[in-house]
């Protein structure tokens, strides 16, 4: 066969395989990727500077939607640093509500996680399977909050719904079943030849290299580096829970697959002791709509990995800045070290390894221009000006299209 | 044990086993105790503090004032989402969310919820113009204030 030397392909930022835009420059020889470079930026959706124009209450709607599976993460992370610098003192019962929905959230995160991963590898049962079970914990989540997705439990200074006792019977019911199903899971993917050959020694990062670049969540623990918040900085009440960090030596895919299932059987049992251990009590105390000045660092477990949230509040009712550190964040750049060395059809499991959540990460906007000397940063009203000159001289012009729209808006 | 088919048996089983989908529409959803879907507005309740509008976090609810302490309110369906904070934050119970949520429509009009004001008391109303009907599609709504 003849040696076609390095050759180049760009993957995306639409992308067959995952659903959200990102761009991967691929560099093959034969089948093997030899480099691969991860280009973000594709979903910026402008929530940090969102966020600074509304009120506290009205961010933690929008805090909540940076993410779609872990919203209550994100919705958690930013109402503990509002809560600290309000010097709030959060009642012990409403801990334990944010912590039962945490950790219903995380059982929902990994069971779809399961499902996605069995299809990147083209084991659609397991897809069908783990999803159709995962419907007793989104029902769960809907009979805690009232919504499948988007639980809207938090507020400044404690939770919004109360969990009674018929409740609590609901749900030790439903994480019986879903314990003996993800049993059953444990057993499949200890079993199957499908996934155990198809995910062993696929994207390997070794115990070094992921202390090297700090990847987090299950991928971390995946390589052995047992680093997880609710352990190593205890938020909510997580202290009072017994838990054990699950990791695996594997490495690879495959080690991934088992962290995340181990994850799932200790969810079950900390979901019960919260049901259990839950105190009586009031589920918010009183929040000031302004919060006073200061700044504030927080940080969860998401499903993902650890979420940061930084708050700086100016005594006003509105943050005046708001910075979120997604945990995907902190994997993507593990993963062109992961696909490193590997098939290019492996690329979809790679990626999918980290459960990755694109729009979650894309953030700041940073423009170099080289012509304004070292460094240049815009304000909104030059950026705005920046985007409608850049689509102008490629001879797109939104001008008209938004008069139309307006126009059109106006009628109705 | 390494095999393949892991899954054999529980495939075969699904064969005689109902399937795990619902029948929806034929077969309706029984929507939680807690859902949050359309918002509904109880005009007498209201006293038009307008709190609803300053917390909302989507822009979407509207309270306009017709007469004497009565007021109307008018809903963005494609704007909101469905977070309920109107009703936490409303003083008088004038707002509940309710179970419905099939709330799609073919055009734009459909997307807008209009509550009528309640009626005002009889001796009031003679002096009044004629209530306030829901305005025509024509009208322009005025800019809602934001409260900010
Ligand atoms: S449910 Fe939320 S978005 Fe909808 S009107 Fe009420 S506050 Fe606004
Ligand atoms: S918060 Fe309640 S009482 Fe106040 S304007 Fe809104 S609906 Fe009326």
């Amino acid at each position: 066969m003849p040696d076609f030397g390095n050759v180049q392909i760009p993957v995306g930022p639409q992308h067959p395989a995952l659903k959200e835009p990102e761009s991967f420059l691929i560099t093959l020889r034969g089948e093997k990727i030899t480099a691969a470079s991860v280009r973000m930026g594709y979903n910026h959706r402008g929530v940090e500077k969102g966020a600074e124009g509304r009120t506290y209450t009205q961010d933690i709607y929008l805090v909540e939607r940076i993410c779609g599976i872990c919203s209550h993460s994100h919705g958690t992370a930013f109402i503990q640093a509002v809560e600290e610098i309000a010097g709030l003192d959060v009642p012990r019962r409403a801990k334990y509500i944010r912590m039962l929905v945490g950790e219903l959230e995380r059982v929902h995160s990994h069971l779809l996680w399961l499902g996605v991963a069995g299809h990147e590898i083209g084991f659609d049962t397991l897809l069908m399977y783990s999803w159709r079970d995962r419907e007793v914990v989104m029902d769960l989540l809907a009979a805690v909050s009232g919504n499948r997705v988007h639980y809207s439990m938090n507020t400044v200074g404690g939770v919004r719904r109360d969990v009674d006792s018929a409740l609590a019977e609901t749900i030790l019911k439903g994480v019986d079943r879903l314990e003996e199903q993800t049993k059953y899971y444990i057993q499949v993917c200890s079993e199957e030849t499908t996934v155990i050959k198809r995910l062993s020694g696929v994207g390997v990062v070794t115990h070094e290299d992921a202390l090297r670049l700090l990847v987090v969540g299950p991928t971390a623990r995946a390589s052995g580096v047992a680093r997880d918040i609710r352990k190593d900085d205890p938020y909510l009440a997580y202290d009072e829970l017994d838990f054990k960090i699950v990791t695996s030596d594997h490495c690879d895919v495959y080690g991934r697959t088992l962290v995340r299932l181990g994850e799932l059987m200790e969810s079950y049992s900390m979901i019960r002791q919260i049901v259990k251990n839950m105190p009586d009590g009031p589920i918010t105390v009183k929040a000031p709509r302004k919060i006073p000045a200061g700044e504030a660092l927080s940080r969860y477990e998401a499903p993902r990995g650890e979420d940061v949230h930084y708050v700086k509040a100016n005594g006003t009712e509105k943050p005046e800045r708001v910075k979120v550190r997604a945990p995907t964040l902190a994997n993507l750049q593990a993963v062109s070290h992961m696909l490193r060395d590997n098939n290019l059809a492996d690329m979809p499991i790679v990626i999918a390894a980290i459960d990755p959540c694109f729009s979650c990460t894309d953030r700041a906007v940073e423009i170099d221009r080289a012509d304004s000397g070292p460094r240049d940063r815009m304000d909104w009203g030059r950026l705005r000006a920046h985007g409608i000159d850049f689509y102008r001289s490629r001879g797109v012009d939104f001008t008209e299209l938004n008069r139309s729209l307006t126009r059109r808006m106006k009628k109705l | 044990m390494i095999r393949p088919g892991a899954m054999f048996g529980t495939l075969i089983a699904s064969v005689f086993r109902k399937p795990a989908t619902h029948r929806y529409p034929a077969a309706r959803f029984e929507m939680p105790a807690n859902f949050r879907g359309q918002i509904g507005f109880i005009a007498k309740n209201c006293i038009g503090c307008r709190m609803c509008m300053r917390d909302c976090p989507a822009d979407a609810i509207e309270i306009r004032k017709v007469g004497e302490k009565r007021f109307e309110a008018r809903f963005d369906l494609g704007r909101c989402i469905y977070c309920a904070q109107c009703v936490d934050s409303c003083p008088k119970s004038a707002l509940e969310a309710t179970d419905r949520y099939e709330l799609a429509g073919y055009n734009q009009d459909q997307l807008k919820a209009f509550f009528e004001a309640a009626p005002a008391p009889p001796a009031a109303s003679a002096a009044q113009a004629a209530p306030q009907e829901e305005p025509s599609p024509k009208e322009p709504v005025p800019a809602p204030d934001p409260g900010k």
